[in-house]
């Protein structure tokens, strides 16, 4: 079977040769070497005389390139209720990758009790891709849209800030930038990536995006890689592949939900999210506290 | 009523309509400096508060990521919601061939011109990005009832700018050519080149019947959808509350009661200060009044089946809703409202001295403050209450509260409404001059006379 793990490597491989194939090209050697690290981690030396600026996407081109998705993907999220302890470390790494500001939450975790009488458990919340978004109907200028590989996504440079997507998303999963985005100055030239949403712009949108831009690098998303309790399990539907983030443990997806009664948030809306949550039964960490600031009564 | 045979007589009496009707054009004075003054002021204050806004960000106003549509909203959908008299009154009116309101009709178009225009001004003011405003020409997605709602208000505006202008060309033509001596020359000289070289010829008349029959027809789906369309952007979300197929029908309903107390008000302000008695006349306030009380009973007709139904069920989402409103944060504006605004005027209006000029302009003029109070408590408790529980995040985010700068805009639309009303009937004469002369008798062919010096 392929993993994710597999891919990860090969992306790496692919990224270092064609490096090398780079380097080789050119000729002339001033002798001057210069320590430079990878984006796969490596330290590697360099002659001077090759240093390039890096060939990044222009802006059009990442617009439109964000806007197709990877080619044959459909990816899903699952996140296991019985291994949440809320260590709120997906939420912090979310926060840093998109440039977010402190109450700002793709990923929030919240904590839930169903009825009166049943055990309260903490719920992870991006959001939930839905193969039938509410959100994206309502945008009256296509700057919110689905792509081929599941993921909704944002146009940063095409929002007008109506928050009508705000209105209609069930899952509260949409934050507004009501003031100038953390770190405005900081990325104040920088060339705007759609999959990333950064830099986050005032007046318009932002939301959970599976961490797009990392998925084209061949990595997992940064929630999924920064929770230390082995909640989130993330991979393609067409490959009926899962990666779990902590234990890098990989398992097929459709056994995963079968074997523990997985099930969608709100299914009777018919959003058809593509976040499956497993029954928060068993629980490595129970959680006995009252919940707090719950508005639903 | 018979047509009056004498010249002499028909001569007199047009003159006497001429000159009560264009006496607001003409007359000058302090107070109406000072009313303009005042206008132009507190508007120009609302405005810096929008300057504020666009230098800072949205976050200057009380909203946040749950309660993301706040105040701006609420007032964009009473002012969509006053602007729909004008296609009740100079249309639905109009074609049912109910004459009283004829005298009305260019009321009705001036509210709604101000209440449209200012409804498309305060969508802008709600827009994280008002720079970006010609992404909706040029990434329309007509898929969005925002794009629907954008096209029905630009399609009504236009539409009732010629229902208001069309009838008002041969008035024009009269004041050219009567009020020569009397009018400042930018006046007289703006008078005749709208009056598009009117002669009152026979087959221009005609040409005028038709094209404001044309446009009456047309207003009636325009009109309807306007306000349809706006009370889906409610609708087509999955948020209790505003999840209902009702929502439609009853908002153009709560839109015709909240548009007639406005014209009434409008009519009892004109009646005072241009001294307008013996042509809004008790019998039309009379007849407004009863108008009132039927657009109420249909609204409260409405309001049963929004609350009572999904109150008697109590689904988790709705009941939590409902109990917010009915004795929660939001029972004394919902039950203030719901008496004041409704009950109130119903029965009250049922006695023919309510019905008198003074007691009615009270009444509307409190049915006019519950309507947008009404507006108020349908955008915001829905949205105070999503499915999910709001956590992690600072208290303002739970409980919307207006802020100043909220409140300066705010204002500033309703001073800038008032400001194009006042425009428009200093510049216009409130009553249309030719249809009222037809009524009274006098024959059309005296109006395109040149009064003898």
């Amino acid at each position: 079977m392929k993993t994710l793990g597999v891919s990860i490597g090969i992306a790496g491989v692919t990224g270092s040769s064609s490096l090398l194939s780079s380097c080789t090209r050119v000729e002339n050697n001033t002798g001057d070497k210069i320590k430079l690290l990878t984006s796969s981690g490596e330290l590697v030396e360099v002659d001077k005389a090759q240093l390039k600026p890096a060939d990044l996407p222009s802006l059009t081109e990442n617009q439109k390139r964000g806007r197709l998705g990877l080619p044959g993907r459909s990816w899903v999220m699952v996140i296991d209720l019985s291994k949440c302890r809320n260590a709120r470390e997906c939420m912090k790494a979310c926060q840093n990758h998109h440039q977010l500001r402190p109450e700002q939450h793709h990923m929030n975790v919240l904590q839930m009790q169903d009825a009166e009488h049943t055990a309260p458990y903490y719920m992870p919340k991006p959001c939930q891709h839905c193969d039938n978004p509410p959100c994206t109907k309502v945008c009256p200028v296509n700057a919110t849209f689905k792509r081929d590989d599941g993921i909704v996504l944002i146009d940063n440079e095409r929002c007008i800030g109506c928050r009508f997507c705000i209105a209609a998303c069930p899952y509260s999963a949409r934050v507004f930038n009501w003031f100038e985005p953390r770190d405005a100055e900081k990325y104040a030239g920088v060339t705007y990536n759609i999959e990333a949403n950064v830099p986050q712009k005032r007046g318009t949108i932002s939301k959970c995006l599976f961490s797009a831009d990392r998925l084209r690098d061949g990595k997992l998303p940064s929630c999924v890689s920064a929770c230390p309790n082995g909640v989130y399990w993330f991979g393609d539907r067409n490959e009926d592949a899962v990666t779990n983030g902590t234990t890098k443990e990989t398992v097929s997806f459709n056994e995963l939900l079968q074997k523990n009664a997985a099930y969608t948030l709100m299914e009777e809306l018919g959003t058809k999210p593509r976040v499956y949550y497993l029954p928060p039964k068993d629980r490595a960490f129970p959680f006995q506290g009252e919940i707090q600031n719950d508005h639903k009564s | 009523m018979d047509k009056i045979e004498s010249p002499a007589e028909s001569r007199k009496l047009l003159d006497k309509i001429t000159h009560d009707l264009t006496r607001s054009i003409i007359k000058k004075d302090e107070l109406t400096r000072f009313w303009f003054f005042i206008l132009i002021m507190f508007a120009g204050v609302g405005l810096w508060g929008w300057i504020i806004q666009i230098q800072t960000g949205l976050g200057v106003t009380g909203m946040r990521d749950y309660v993301s549509w706040g105040m701006y909203i609420a007032n964009f959908v009473f002012f969509v919601a006053v602007s729909l008299i004008g296609f009740l009154i100079s249309s639905a009116l109009h074609l049912l061939k109910i004459s009283w309101a004829k005298p009305v009709s260019r009321v009705a178009e001036q509210v709604a011109i101000a209440a449209v225009a200012l409804a498309g001004v305060i969508i802008i003011m709600d827009m994280g990005r008002p720079d970006r405003f010609l992404n909706i020409f040029l990434h329309g997605r007509f898929a969005s009832p925002i794009i629907w709602d954008v096209t029905v208000i630009t399609t009504y505006l236009v539409i009732s700018l010629l229902l208001f202008y069309i009838p008002l060309i041969p008035d024009l033509a009269l004041l050219r050519d009567r009020m020569g001596n009397e009018l400042p020359k930018w006046k007289l000289k703006l008078y005749t080149i709208l009056a598009l070289g009117w002669k009152g010829k026979a087959e221009q008349y005609k040409i005028i019947y038709h094209a404001m029959r044309v446009l009456m027809l047309l207003i009636i789906p325009v009109g309807l959808s306007i306000h349809t369309v706006t009370s889906w952007l409610f609708a087509a979300t999955l948020r209790s509350g505003w999840d209902t197929a009702i929502l439609g029908p009853y908002f153009v309903a709560g839109a015709f009661v909240a548009g007639t107390a406005a014209v009434i008000i409008v009519m009892y302000i004109y009646r005072l200060r241009f001294g307008l008695k013996e042509y809004f006349q008790d019998l039309h306030f009379d007849y407004m009044g009863k108008l009132l009380v039927f657009v109420c009973l249909v609204y409260l007709y409405f309001n049963i089946n929004e609350y009572l139904v999904p109150g008697y069920k109590m689904k988790l989402a709705d009941g939590i809703h409902l109990k917010e409103l009915f004795k929660g944060n939001y029972s004394g504006m919902f039950w203030l409202v719901q008496i004041i605004g409704l009950l109130l005027p119903i029965v009250l209006l049922l006695f023919r001295y309510f019905r008198k000029p003074l007691p009615i302009a009270i009444i509307s003029l409190a049915v006019m403050v519950s309507a947008w109070f009404k507006r108020y408590i349908i955008v915001i408790p829905t949205l105070e209450h999503p499915f999910l529980p709001v956590q992690n995040v600072p208290e303002n985010f739970q409980n919307y509260s207006p802020t100043s700068i909220e409140i300066m805009i705010t204002l500033f639309s309703f001073f800038a409404a008032i400001t194009i009303i006042s425009i428009l009937a200093k510049l216009f004469p409130v009553i249309t001059i030719w249809e009222y002369a037809e009524e009274q008798g006098i024959d059309k062919k005296y109006l395109s006379e040149k009064p003898k010096n």
